[in-house]
Order: C-alpha cells, then structure tokens, then sequence
C-alpha cells in the first residue's frame, strides 16, 4: 500500500477509525475503491435508504392490494398530486435548513393563485402578466416575512404564524373569498394544466426544475455552504464574515417565490384561482416532509434528495389508501405516525440522552 | 455521638478528578470546619470551581473521599448534597424572571394545601419568617418579580433558597462579581452571620481584598493541587500571589521571537458596554498576549474589535486604515480573524464535516461564479490537515467526532486560510491535550514568522510567557500595564491582573522586587 503524499502519524492513532469508502484520503491515505458499493450506499446515506426501502414496502403493498396501483395512469395521479406539495416542500427544506421555518407558505400559494388569475383577467388574458404579478407578490410577501423576523425580532415561527392568517386573510379579500377567474381558455394555462413534456406533465417537469436548481444551490455553490453554516452555528457563520441577515431575507423571497409558482400551478390545474382550496393545510404537510427527508429542525443538516423522496413517499401513501378503498381519516393518522416514527429514528440515532426537552 | 469541636465541617481527603484525561484536581486534601470563613484562592484553571462542583454533589471524584461531620459522605446527585446540608451559591443566580420573589425562593418546595393547591398564605407567611431570621427584611420583596431584581437581590434569593432549610456548609463561588461595594459589604455581614451561626462557609474568590476582609484561613490551589494553607492574620498578599505562581518554567514552550514589523493592529482608546478606553498595537510578526482573570472583559473586547459587539467611542484601524465595524464581515474583509472562545458553540459546524469547516471563511475564493471549486477546495483542506496534523480518518469526517486538539485545529486552519494581517485567537488551547498544545504553539510561531499580527488571549499564565512579545493585562474592563517579555513573570503578570485588589506592597512598580 503505497502513499503518495506522506502525513505525520508513525503511531496508530484513536482518532483515525477506517471507515470505508470514504472518497478524500486525509490523515491515512488507504486505497479502498474496491469497497464502491459501499461507497454508493454511504453516499445515498441511511436516512434515505430508509425512506427508499419504506416506499418500497408500501409500492409491494398497495400493488399486491390493488393491481392498478402501478398503473401509468395511476403514477401520473400521483405526480400531479404532489407537484403543489413538493415544491412547498423542498422550499421548505431550505429555509429549515438555514435554521428557520415558514409556516406561512400555504397561504402565498394561496395569494399567488388568486393573484395569477385575477391579473390574467384584468390584463385582458394575458397569461405571463398574470405570472409574473404573482412572482411578484411572491417576492414582496417572502421580504416581509424576512424584515419582521430579522429587524423586527420577531421568533420565525410566530412571524410566519402570523403570516399565514394575515396571507389567508388577503387572499380571501382579494377574491371575495371564492375562486376568481378562468384561465383554462388561454394556452399557456392549459400548457401548464395539460401539457406535457418528454411524456411526463408540466407541473412535474417544474417540479424536477426547481428540486435540481436547489439541490445544485444547496449542495454546490458557496451559498448553499453558507446555508448550511447559518444554520449549523450561527455565530460561527456571523464570525466567518457572512452575511446572516441577507441570507435569511433571501430565503424567505425564495420561499414566497416557489410558493408563488405552486400557487400558479394551482389555477391552472384546478381552472381558476383558489383562494384556500388546495393551498390550506400544505404548510404542515411541507414541514413534514422536510422532517420525514431528514432536515433537523434546528438547523444545518437535511438535503432535498431526502426531502423528495418524503414527498413521494406520502404521495404515494395517500394515493395508496385512495386505490384501496381506506377512510381519509386513517390518511391523515398514518402521515402523522410516519413523521415520528421517522423523526424517533432520527434522534435515537442521534443518541441524546434522555432528559427534559429534546434540543 | 458527640462530635468533637474539629470534626464538624467538610473535609476533602486526596480527591482527584480528570476530565478527557486531563487532570482537573490531584490529590486535594483541604478541611473545611464549622464556624470559620475558609477562603479558596487560585487562578484560572487552578481547580477551585471543579472542587465545588464536587462537593457540590455535580461531578463524582475519579478518587478521594469526602467527610461530613466525620462520616464519609459521597453526594450523587445536587439533590443529595442538598439534602445533606451542603450549598453552593454560584456566579450566576438562576432566577425565574417571571415569577415573584416567593416562588423563586421556595422553587420546587412550595408549601400546599388540599392537594396539589399552592397555599399562597402559607407561603407568604414562611417568606416572612425566613426574612426576618436571615435579616433580609429591608433588602428582598418578597412580591417583586424575578426579573426585575438586581444582581445583588438575586444572589440573596439564591443565599434564602439555600437556607429555606438547615444547611451545614455553604460555598460562594465569587460571588462579588456583579455586586457594588455596599452590596459587598452587605454579603460580608450575612457570611459573619452564617459564620456565627456554625456553618462552615467557603469562599471561592481571586479577589485578594476581600479574602483579606471576610476569612479567617485561606487554601491556595495551583494547577489542580493544594500549595498551601494559611491563616489570614498570619499573612500577607504578596505571600499568597507568590503561592498562586511560582511554576518551574524551565519547560515552557519557548518561541522564537523575530523582528516585528509596521503596527498592524491599532486599537485606540476603544469603549465598549464591557471594557473602557483600551489601547493597545500590534505589529506584523508579533505575537501580544492578553492576559488577566476571568472577567477582566478580553474576550468582549475581541468581540467588539470584529465588529461582533458595538463599539461607544474610540477606533480601531488594520493596517493604518480605519475600520468601520458593523458585522464580523467588516472585519474579516479588512483583514482580521477571530477564533472564538468557545469553539463548539462558537465556532464550529458539529455536524458538517473538516472540509466544510476548514473552507468556511474562503468560500468566496474557491468559488467560480458561485460554484465551488471542489478540487480547490480539498486541496486546502488537505494542505492544512497535513501541516497543522490534524488527526481525522477524512476530510469529511464530522467535526463532533474529532478530538478537542483537533477540533481546535480545524478552527485555526479556517483563519490560516483565509490569510489575515490580524489574527486574535481566544483560549487557543483550552481543552486541548499536551501534544497538540505544543503544535498549536508552533503554528502560531510560524503565522507570527510569517508576519501576521496575532493577539491571544490566553488565561494560562505559562503559555502567555512563552508566546507572547508583549503582554498587555486587563483587569475588569481596563488596561491594568502592559509588559516586554523580559520583565514580565507569573507574579508580575498575576499582580497586574488584580491591581486593583492588592495593597500597595505587590502593586508593580513598588521597591520590592519578586
């Protein structure tokens, strides 16, 4: 076994345990690229094996139940249920990464649909107006949200509560409080609604789009580092120079404008734009699948590779008690119970001893 | 069984405690007896804190025995010291802020009535009996909310909640650090009065004044072991400065001291919440230590010159050029670096691994329009892994999993990175092992070689002898003097960091020489 580049340590050291398949030599340089599936399976990480291996039992399950279950109409089903709920959810992944919470995301889908359709209408039908007026609010609502935690002091949790009645309450406003407008008779619409590209439907095209510009952010530029460091250990990232109060406005403008986009895809799917349905009750359901995707909620550790297959997971478990004829209720017990048991597994592996509150 | 008169009170026999392997206490045998005001004196580091905690039923001794009252006593729990009639006041009274005065001293023991009821009249009326028996009358409402107390009043709080029921022997771990003179003086006649009553009270205090005033003897730790006893009347200060001191210094780390270059690091007249009017320079090529006892306000001021802290007056320049300190950012783009004291919750990522913490501070040189260059960026991370040795089995090993050597290592390759005129490095080598204290020495013999200005702040009087080319010493938020490294010694370093508490006899500059 040869080393190319020699380090220090002649004697045999506490510190450096092997651990295979580690890609970087660093202290020991050992050559052990013939354990790469090892390597594989540790890239992917446990969480994530976890998950897969879970939705693997519930595909085996639900097929076995009901044939149909793999059917290409019901997978379509499936993506197009999920689009709305999967980009809140990865846009969630990253303001809790950065150590925050939005839990005010579901009402902007809200705003954003009302938004897009109500401009689309009052610009003679013109589609992308109506877009980007929705973009726009997006923006300006992520901004406040942004300003009244960092200079108003106010706790992320309570600012975005705060956020999501006041957000429900402007959308219903702007909308008299039903569905406003019809937008299935402009092309861009149904394009969104309807069409598809390379055979999947545009919304999950969107979807891929988004979840692979932020995986790439998180995981392959500075500012995902920077992400991570906020966090990780705030005053770590403060005393490192970067900094924290620009990146936790911008998070939160990312946050209103991928809410923005899901509240597009909304009024095109459903035809017009929806103050409430469809939105209410999402800001949980992202904040449970950035829990289930493995993303701590104080911070510094999740990734949307997780976060997506969460996402499928309750997708698919949700359409899977529809195929088989299970009450909604038993839908709603079921997501919660997998969201503890997900986050038990988490802390127990975490080994925190067991006293008082959990950090 | 009647217990003679010497028996009653504490006693340690031959504790020892290590932590990680690094020796806290070895072998204290100190005797705490009833009715007499002991005093524990020592640095930072000397182990009187740890000796509380034990006593104190916090931390079981990996050796030794303690004795109360004669019997052998081995509290495993806080609660069960508690109940054996030991208490410890500590430097920060833990108070409930929004809860009154009443609750927070019978916390946990509220009197009841019909069940789970709180009986407010018999609470009221115990306060009432409790402040007239202790004579705290006209200092405590009992009604007044936790928060809006003062520092003095909170620590009376925490002195009741000890002696809500009978206690045998209470400990005062510097308890004057926030009190005013007259408050002093107030806390001096309650330790008379506990005195008075037979309690056997320590007092745990680096402040030679009131030592003088308040105890009959007095327990020099040094390095985690006892130097010596002595009775306050049979004496001096300057005999217990030197007790404190007095290493063999032979195997210090000795630095090789090159020319020092332009003034790097101007600090002039700076005021902040914590400290007044602080001056000091440091050149290129120089390493000035900071040195004084716990709350002197070094690590504030550190805060306050990387813009992490508000600055009221004064300036700071880098490199003759005024800084204007909003956020760390500043500082760090005008040069400067700062490794903070603590550096688990200061400093590093726990969860990301060495790379990711190494490159924290260089992103934005590592980057290709926004990407990092991944290549670049393990091949700095290696590059400081080899020269500072840091021992980990990957570059992408967890910093939690590392040593504290290693970690703080880690934390010092992020600022040799990033390259900066000014380094101020806070407790370099707190917690960490012999070996790696010595190769941490060497890299800030090699930042200072290779013309940096560093500054540390460092409490080990040892480490700042051998570092340092200058020594500035501070003493509650003031520049006391400051030193050349060839007239500086422990004690005149030691005398300098508590100026302000010594007669005129060890203050520096006096005729009589050490």
């Amino acid at each position: 076994m040869t080393e190319q580049r020699t380090t220090e340590q002649p004697t045999t050291d506490p510190q450096s345990g092997l651990s295979p398949g580690s890609g970087q030599r660093a202290g020991r340089g050992l050559d052990l690229s013939a354990l790469a599936p090892l390597r594989i399976l540790r890239a992917i990480g446990p969480g994530n094996i976890s998950l897969i291996g879970a939705l693997i039992v519930l595909v085996v399950i639900f097929q076995s139940l009901n044939s149909g279950f793999l059917s290409t109409g019901n997978l379509a089903g499936i993506g197009d249920a999920v689009t709305v709920f999967g980009l809140l959810a990865v846009v969630q992944s990253v303001v809790i990464i950065c150590g925050a919470m939005d839990i005010s995301v579901g009402s902007q889908t809200g705003v954003a649909s009302v938004i897009s359709a109500m401009a689309f209408t009052a610009t003679g039908s013109n589609a992308w107006l109506g877009i980007l007026a929705a973009i726009a609010v997006g923006v300006v609502l992520g901004i406040v949200n942004g300003i009244i935690i960092v200079y108003g002091r106010v706790n992320p949790v309570i600012a975005t509560l705060a956020g999501l009645a006041a957000y429900k309450g402007l959308a219903q406003l702007i909308s008299g409080g039903k569905a406003q407008g019809f937008v299935l008779d402009n092309d861009t619409f149904i394009f969104l609604a309807r069409g598809k590209i390379i055979g999947l439907p545009v919304p999950v095209i969107i979807l891929a789009i988004v979840a692979i510009g932020v995986h790439v952010l998180l995981k392959y530029t500075d500012i995902g580092r920077n992400i991570y460091a906020i966090g990780g250990n705030d005053t770590a990232a403060r005393l490192s120079g970067i900094n924290i109060n620009k990146y936790l406005i911008a998070v939160y403008v990312l946050a209103g404008i991928v809410a923005a986009i899901a509240g597009i895809i909304l009024t095109a799917r459903t035809g017009s734009g929806q103050p409430v349905s469809g939105s209410e009750g999402l800001e949980l359901q992202s904040i449970t699948a950035a829990a289930l995707g493995g993303c701590a909620l104080k911070g510094g550790k999740g990734a949307i590779a997780g976060t997506l297959l969460a996402v499928l997971l309750l997708g698919a478990l949700d359409n899977g008690l529809n195929v088989i004829g299970v009450n909604t209720f038993w839908q709603n017990v079921a997501q919660g119970a997998l969201l503890v048991a997900a986050v038990v597994i988490q802390q127990r592996r975490s080994g925190e001893r067991a006293v008082g509150l959990p950090t | 069984m009647q217990l003679s008169e010497g028996q009653a009170g504490l006693r340690a026999n031959s504790i020892s405690k290590s932590f990680a392997g690094v020796p806290a206490l070895r072998e204290v045998s100190v005797n705490f007896p009833a009715g007499v005001v002991t005093a524990l004196i020592g640095e930072n580091g000397a182990g009187k804190s740890t000796l509380i905690r034990i006593l104190g039923g916090d931390h079981r001794p990996d050796g030794g025995q303690l004795e109360l009252d004669g019997v052998p006593f081995s509290p495993g729990t806080p609660a069960a010291a508690r109940a054996a009639g030991i208490r410890v006041i500590g430097q920060e009274p833990e108070i409930v802020p929004h809860v009154s005065v009443a609750e927070n001293v019978y916390l946990g023991e509220l009197p009841r009535r019909a069940g789970r009821f709180v009986d407010r009249a018999a609470l009221r009326a115990r306060m009432r009996e409790d402040l007239a028996r202790l004579g705290f009358n006209r200092d405590l409402n009992p009604d007044m909310l936790g928060s809006k107390l003062t520092a003095a009043q909170r620590q009376l709080v925490e002195v009741m909640r000890a002696l809500t029921t009978e206690a045998k022997v209470i400990a005062f771990d510097e308890p004057t650090s926030s009190l005013s003179d007259h408050e002093t003086e107030s806390l001096f006649e309650l330790i008379e009065r506990l005195r008075a009553r037979g309690l056997a009270v320590i007092y745990v205090s680096h402040r030679m004044r009131e030592i003088f005033q308040v105890a009959t003897r007095v327990v020099v730790l040094r390095d985690g072991a006892v130097v010596g006893e002595r009775v306050i009347a049979e004496t001096t200060d300057r005999e217990i400065v030197s007790m404190m001191v007095g290493r063999d210094l032979s195997t210090v780390f000795a630095r090789k001291h090159n020319e020092p270059g332009r003034v790097l690091l101007e600090v002039d007249s700076v005021t902040t919440d914590d400290v007044r009017e602080v001056s000091l320079t440091v050149r290129a090529g120089e390493v000035v230590a900071l040195a004084g006892l716990v709350g002197a306000g070094r690590s504030e001021l550190a805060g306050a010159l990387v813009g992490d802290l508000p600055i009221r007056s004064g300036e700071v320049r880098v490199d003759g050029a005024r800084l204007h300190l909003r956020q760390p950012r500043d500082a760090v783009r005008a040069g400067m670096g700062y490794a903070p004291e603590e550096r688990k919750a200061q400093a590093l990522l726990m969860h990301r691994g060495v790379r990711d913490n190494i490159s924290l501070a260089v992103l934005d040189r590592l980057r290709r329009w926004r990407f990092v260059r991944r290549g670049a960026e393990n091949r700095l991370a290696q590059q400081y892994v080899d020269s500072l040795h840091v021992r980990t089995p990957s570059l992408d090993q967890e910093v939690r999993k590392l040593s504290g050597g290693n970690q703080q290592k880690v934390v010092l390759a992020r600022w040799l990175a990033r390259k900066p005129k000014v380094l101020i490095l806070d407790e370099p080598t707190r917690g960490v092992d012999v070996g790696a204290k010595v190769e941490i020495y060497h890299v800030i013999e090699e930042l200072a070689e290779s013309g940096v200005a560093v500054l540390v702040i460092s409490s080990e009087l040892p480490e700042v002898l051998g570092l340092a080319d200058r020594i500035v010493v501070m003493q509650q938020g003031r520049v006391t003097g400051e030193l050349d490294r060839e007239q500086a010694s422990e004690e005149s370093i030691l005398a300098l960091a508590m100026a302000s508490d010594l007669t005129d006899s060890v203050r520096p500059g006096s005729t009589q020489t050490t």
